[in-house]
């Protein structure tokens, strides 16, 4: 029965190509670019430490007095002062802590044949290694007291090992960063989470990888440029020490939300510790984010993308309402060769399914064709200068996605003007002609 | 054209009517929503800078010295810089339009009163205005006495030694609104800084909230880190050559140092707003297909009804119905469909507006756009329609005699 109903349809198709083409090219752009824009916010929309993201937090307090003007934003701003972070940092009541700072350093070759250029990396304390878990393809990170030393140490990133030494062993030699030597004691297996969660979250989250990691005292000391935000209030000069400026990222590790209550307990105490010191003109109110929600806090996915999103979802509606409304008048049309069936005998069930499969059919070579655009629109994303491009491929979920998505609407399609058809009362339609 | 039968005709089809009626709204009110945002962003990208934008080259450049004097580094980079044929004027600064370099200030009005606006500080060494081909409306330029260093390495504390500024003509109007702002006080850090200059526009390095875009200072600050940016001026045809000299000139001079982001002014733009430029492609290439889209889907249906109809058709004319009646008659049927979906649009349209206004910070969409919208919808409707409707006025009476 099935061959036969393929065969009724094809037939069907036969009589009206012209609309036939027109109804899958309808279908397949608008499952070509809805899946493109899904499969992009699917990966932006990805986890960059899968495993340990689930016990990472930003702590959030904030000691800037509340501005006059209010921004319709939500996204809260994450960054401390250094007094503060230093605080967290030595009061150590996460399981693990670091605090952090972006910056970009005059690298300066040994050899002779390179140019001095500017590499991007971050100034970080300690923990910052075990506590996101860098793969290490050679040495290790520093220590605490290596921070409290402000020690000349830094670890590479393979990219930057790679163009500094080649494939001979790095570990123990040095590197000049802007006008200072640093031993290398670490090299690691070039890790670039996307987006780069630790860093504040901008344009730039996705794509920029950091080649250095050195630690944050001997940045401080040495007065060495940070690359980020700083934002500082009040009166007494922008100072990177004071405690009107912030500019430091600072994580912890919780292993349980229990702890991840008391962290947060202990950053409400220390707000208002702080304010009968008259810092924190606030009203208290001590955050911790998980890392997901974090990145969904501060936009990762820019707006823009998700407004691409709707707009593609949109027109996927819009193709949708169009094929229904076609095949709708389609299968009137035939209300004549369809009371005859019903005539002699086919079931309103036969009829249904016998129309769901022209329309089906159509869906699923819309589905195709929506498949190769997908690609096609992935491609054209991949070609966009932006740090996310290369992110967008398409994985077997989004792939199976696809499929499910253009049978589902194919199906949607059919059913209602399929249902309507196999409604028509024979008698009368057999009458009229 | 009595409406009546049409109607009840209509009403044979209800539900492919309907779907055609949605799909129409449906289309109209993304369209109109999508033209509004074509329209903004176009406006955004041609925001104007402020500065002689196809005259201006830049480059960036960094002194690796272990004890370099900024100061004397600028002036001996720019003296060379000068040399070069066909630049008319250099200047050594700390930010330029787009260039993402942004060191905003809270300007208040008294010593520690609260924060009026925020202002982008550009510095720069005494040519910077000449360079820039910044437009004076009022008051006076910089004079020789009043540069002082801008103290980057002591958390820049020219800004408490600086005695004047000149200012965007809108920061003037946000700060003293109806006022002469000339010699008037402002306090970007602790001491006060008067207002000797107004300038048209100057856009700051980074977007902020459209108003506050063109919030710009300009103090006699020299840019004194061992970071900094040359600009040159210069005649358009000139720019690569210039550029690729100053870049060779720089390196005779002092060849430890990096330099970067050697490029005219006009690519820094282009850089600045290339997601914007993808995302207005973006929305065309989204209105324009569905407009193709709902064209499709209203020719379709028609001729479908118009197959469907042969006998009717036949029928009317064998009773005396002109082609131009024929015709007529299913124009005035693609107008009454399109009609309707089009009011439901416009309603969708505010509906669709106002979410976008609570998610993206979108104003209210003017009426303009649902209007336009609504015209465009049928006019394509009516184009549409056109080609089955021929065909229909071309059925011939003797269809009426024959049985199917």
């Amino acid at each position: 029965m099935f061959r036969y109903y393929l065969l009724l349809a094809i037939y069907s198709f036969r009589r009206s190509r012209m609309l036939t083409v027109l109804m899958i090219l309808a279908i397949g752009l608008g499952i070509g670019a809805s899946m493109t824009m899904i499969t992009v916010l699917h990966v932006m929309s990805g986890d960059p430490l899968p495993g340990r993201s689930a016990q990472l937090y930003v702590p959030v307090i904030n000691p800037d007095p509340v501005s006059s003007s209010k921004p319709k934003d939500t996204a809260v701003d994450g960054a401390m002062t250094w007094p503060d972070a230093m605080y967290l940092l030595h009061a150590a009541r996460a399981d693990r802590q670091a605090a952090m700072a972006p910056g970009a350093l005059p690298v300066r070759p040994a050899q002779a044949s390179l140019r001095p250029f500017f590499e991007s990396g971050h100034y970080v304390t300690a923990d910052f290694f075990p506590m996101f878990g860098t793969p290490f393809r050679a040495g290790s990170g520093w220590t605490t007291q290596d921070d409290d030393s402000h020690a000349r140490v830094v670890v590479l990133n393979a990219g930057l090992n790679r163009k500094l030494f080649g494939d001979s062993p790095s570990i123990g030699r040095s590197v000049r960063l802007k006008n200072t030597d640093f031993r290398v004691i670490g090299v690691l297996d070039d890790w670039q989470p996307q987006p780069t969660f630790y860093a504040q979250i901008n344009s730039g989250a996705f794509g920029n990888t950091d080649q250095f990691f050195l630690p944050l005292a001997t940045a401080q000391e040495l007065d060495f440029d940070i690359a980020g935000r700083m934002s500082c209030w009040g009166s007494g000069g922008d100072a990177r020490l004071s405690d009107h400026c912030t500019w430091l990222q600072f994580w912890v590790e919780l292993d349980s939300p229990a702890k991840a209550r008391a962290y947060r307990d202990f950053l409400a105490g220390y707000w208002r510790d702080q304010q009968t010191h008259g810092r924190f003109p606030r009203h208290e109110n001590a955050q911790l984010f998980g890392l997901m929600d974090w990145l969904s806090n501060q936009h990762v996915v820019p707006g823009d993308l998700r407004l691409q999103l709707w707009l593609a979802l949109g027109f996927l509606g819009v193709c949708m309402l169009n094929i229904v409304g076609l095949l709708l008048a389609k299968f009137l049309r035939r209300s004549g060769e369809i009371s005859v069936r019903r005539a002699l005998g086919a079931r309103r069930r036969d009829v249904f399914l016998q129309l769901g499969i022209e329309a089906g059919a159509i869906g699923l070579a819309g589905g195709a064709l929506g498949l190769g655009l997908a690609e096609l629109g992935l491609w054209s994303v991949r070609q966009r200068p932006d740090g996310y491009a290369h992110l967008a491929q398409m994985d077997i979920s989004m792939l199976l996605g696809t499929f499910l998505l253009a049978i589902i609407a194919g199906v949607c399609a059919g059913v209602i003007p399929a249902w309507r058809a196999c409604n028509v009362t024979p008698a009368l339609q057999l009458k009229t002609q | 054209m009595p409406l009546p039968p049409l109607v009840a005709s209509l009403t044979r089809h209800k539900l492919t009517a309907l779907l055609l009626v949605l799909q129409v709204s449906l289309t109209c009110a993304i369209v109109c929503n999508v033209a509004f945002m074509i329209v903004e962003r176009v406006q955004l990208l041609r925001q104007p800078s402020g500065v002689a934008e196809n005259e201006l080259v830049s480059i960036d450049s960094t002194d690796l010295d272990d004890n370099a004097q900024p100061l004397v580094r600028h002036d001996t980079d720019l003296a060379a810089l000068r040399a070069i044929a066909g630049v008319k004027s250099a200047a050594a600064v700390d930010a330029l339009p787009f260039n993402h370099h942004d060191w905003t200030n809270g300007i208040a009005l008294v010593q520690d009163g609260p924060t009026r606006a925020t202002a982008t500080a550009f510095n720069g060494t005494p040519d910077e205005l000449a360079t820039l081909g910044l437009h004076l409306v009022e008051g006076r330029s910089f004079l020789p006495n009043e540069y002082v260093p801008l103290g980057s390495s002591h958390d820049w504390s020219g800004i408490d030694q600086v005695p004047v500024t000149i200012v965007t003509r809108a920061l003037a109007e946000k700060l003293f609104p109806g006022q002469d702002p000339l010699g008037k006080a402002i306090y970007p850090d602790e001491k006060p800084v008067r207002i000797v200059g107004v300038i048209n526009h100057l856009l700051r390095p980074q977007a902020h909230e459209s108003a506050d875009n063109d919030y710009a200072t300009v103090f006699p600050m020299l840019p004194d880190a061992n970071s900094v940016t040359y600009v040159l001026r210069t005649a358009p045809q000139d720019r690569s050559r210039v550029l690729k000299q100053a870049t060779e000139a720089l390196d005779r001079v002092h060849g430890n140092r990096i330099l970067r982001h050697a490029q005219t002014f006009e690519q820094l733009r282009a850089d600045f707003f290339h997601r914007n430029r993808t995302m207005i492609a973006l929305l065309i290439a989204a209105a324009m297909g569905l407009l193709i889209v709902t064209a499709l889907g209203i020719a379709g249906l028609a001729s479908f009804w118009v197959q469907q109809r042969r006998r009717s058709i036949g029928i009317r004319r064998a009773v005396g119905a002109t082609r131009r009646d024929i015709l007529r008659y299913f124009q005035w049927e693609n107008f009454l469909i399109v009609g309707t979906g089009v009011a439901l649009g416009a309603v969708l349209a505010y509906g669709l507006n106002m979410l976008l206004m609570q998610q993206y910070e979108q104003p209210r969409l003017p009426m303009l756009y649902p209007a336009i919208g609504a015209f465009a919808l049928w006019l394509l409707g009516q184009l549409a329609v056109l080609g089955p409707a021929l065909r229909a006025a071309s059925v011939p009476p003797v269809v009426a005699t024959r049985t199917t």
